[in-house]
């Protein structure tokens, strides 16, 4: 396959970034699409320039590492991580844009890599439950019943790559934040925290400076985990009911 | 000696509320509802238009009798405007502030564009804007008759109401309104809907078909009246 790719190029957080305009050829259908980066830098590096930065971990789909806007999709045309789209789903001689998450609390490092260290500071405000030190504790001395164990689950698939943020035409981080509140609120293990748990991590991602949702539905189209838009109802629910019981925790 | 124990107070509930993103939008959705139990309910009224003058300008006065010997000639209509006057500045100021923000949180746009989201989700900010004005048209038009077309009799809103859809621009404004209103409903009523936290995956379906037969009831329920004065049905 030959393809043209327009690559957002910037040299860093101050620089101005434009978006350049590179030719690879060679690419073979079964390339992920970061191997394909892969190649276009090899080319870079071989004819002595600047190879673009972005940013890449396990290539399995599961760290959330990757985070492309490609095409104006974030992680591209199929629901699935940057790493785990093949070069099957373009086509020989297409022209393909990729950027960079934007969002004003995402901000560009260089090239096609951003700082997503608001959302570990929005885990850090809640993202936890109190346990016990020592030995563990019996498995099955907490039961949780099969719906909420789903749900729990279901939530837990965030990857936390900030696709959601990317999507949004109000940068907001509503569906990271609720996969990560519901996930814990729902099981007696995050019981004790429930209130505050939902109460800070809320206060945290305004002071990122998120956006607020404005139910476009785009977040949980690009999720390439599938966290539901519902999910963003059920903590506004959490929210508003420890606004009214906050009273009852030490806040 | 006693233990230091904690001394900050915790914020009040309106301070939570409306420094959150979550809790001004549950304003917004609150007051939202509010106007749209009243449009509900003025819509209805409307609709006596087509039983004749007597019944519409009787029930325009009873709508000022309304409450009493409890209350007052007209005050259960300026207890409403007073609610309704409170819900909107409510619902424009959070909107306003939520908008701006949601503009700095998207400083700079994608270089590769496509159009996100539905047509009635990217026209609420302007949709807004657009009812704002029409509600001050509204008011200026059938309440105090200041812009009036024709004498304004109070009194007599079936000849007025017949007086402001007999000029053209009185119609177009009104249905460009209604229509505006209409998607401004759709999008806006299971917006609110999600806000408040009353959406599941199971109940998302039965959420969304009300918020479009409400915003079809509403946009056709009003448009009808100046319909029929165009055509004849009312005169």
């Amino acid at each position: 396959m030959k393809l043209t790719l327009r690559v957002w190029r910037q040299q860093n957080a101050d620089a101005d970034g434009a978006m350049s305009t590179y030719e690879v050829d060679g690419i073979s259908a079964d390339m992920s699409f970061l191997e394909m980066l892969d190649t276009l830098n090899e080319e870079l590096i071989l004819g002595g320039e600047d190879p673009v930065a972005f940013d890449h971990d396990c290539r399995e789909g599961i760290c959330g590492a990757c985070s492309l806007v490609i095409n104006g999709d974030a992680h591209g045309p199929e629901r699935t991580t940057t790493c785990q789209l093949h070069m099957r789903a373009f086509r020989d001689g297409d022209t393909i844009d990729v950027e960079p998450w934007r969002a004003a609390a995402f901000p560009v490092v260089k090239d096609l890599v951003v700082d997503r260290s608001a959302f570990d500071r929005i885990i850090q405000a809640g993202g936890y439950i109190s346990a016990p030190t020592g030995a563990a504790p019996e498995a099955h001395a907490t039961p949780v019943p099969k719906p909420d164990a789903d749900f729990a689950f279901e939530h837990a698939e965030c990857i936390g790559c900030g696709a959601c943020v990317a999507a949004c035409p109000n940068g907001s981080a509503m569906l990271f934040t609720s996969a990560k509140v519901n996930h814990l609120n729902v099981l007696p293990q995050g019981a004790p925290e429930r209130e505050t748990r939902v109460l800070d991590m809320v206060g945290q991602m305004d002071a990122e400076g998120f956006g607020g949702c404005t139910l476009t539905g785009e977040c949980a189209t690009a999720c390439p985990k599938g966290i539901p838009l519902p999910s963003i109802a059920a903590m506004n629910k959490e929210w508003l009911r420890a606004t009214r019981k906050a009273k009852k925790v030490g806040r | 000696m006693a233990l230091a124990t904690r001394t900050d107070r915790k914020p009040s509930l309106t301070r939570t509320v409306w420094d959150s993103t979550v809790g001004k939008k549950a304003v917004m959705a609150v007051s939202g509802l509010i106007m749209l139990t009243y449009l509900a309910v003025h819509m209805f009224g409307n609709l006596k238009i087509f039983f004749g003058a007597g019944d519409f300008n009787g029930y325009a006065h009873w709508l000022r009798t309304v409450g009493e010997p409890f209350l007052h000639y007209e005050w259960a209509l300026w207890i409403i405007r007073v609610v309704l006057v409170a819900a909107v500045v409510a619902h424009a100021v959070s909107a306003y502030q939520l908008s701006r923000r949601d503009i700095r949180a998207r400083p700079s746009q994608y270089v590769h564009r496509r159009p996100r989201a539905s047509y009635a989700t990217r026209t609420m900010r302007w949709g807004g804007v657009i009812l704002g004005l029409f509600i001050v048209w509204h008011v200026l038009d059938l309440t105090t008759g200041t812009v009036h077309p024709g004498g304004f009799q109070s009194g007599h809103p079936y000849q007025n109401v017949i007086d402001t859809f007999s000029t053209w621009y009185g119609n177009t404004i009104y249905i460009v309104a209604m229509l505006a209103l209409g998607l401004h409903v759709q999008h806006g009523f299971w917006s609110a809907a999600q806000t408040l936290g009353a959406g599941s995956a199971a109940r998302d379906r039965i959420l969304k078909t009300l918020a479009n037969v409400l915003a079809l009831v509403l946009t056709l329920g009003f448009i009808s009246v100046p319909v029929a004065v165009m055509t004849g049905v009312v005169s």
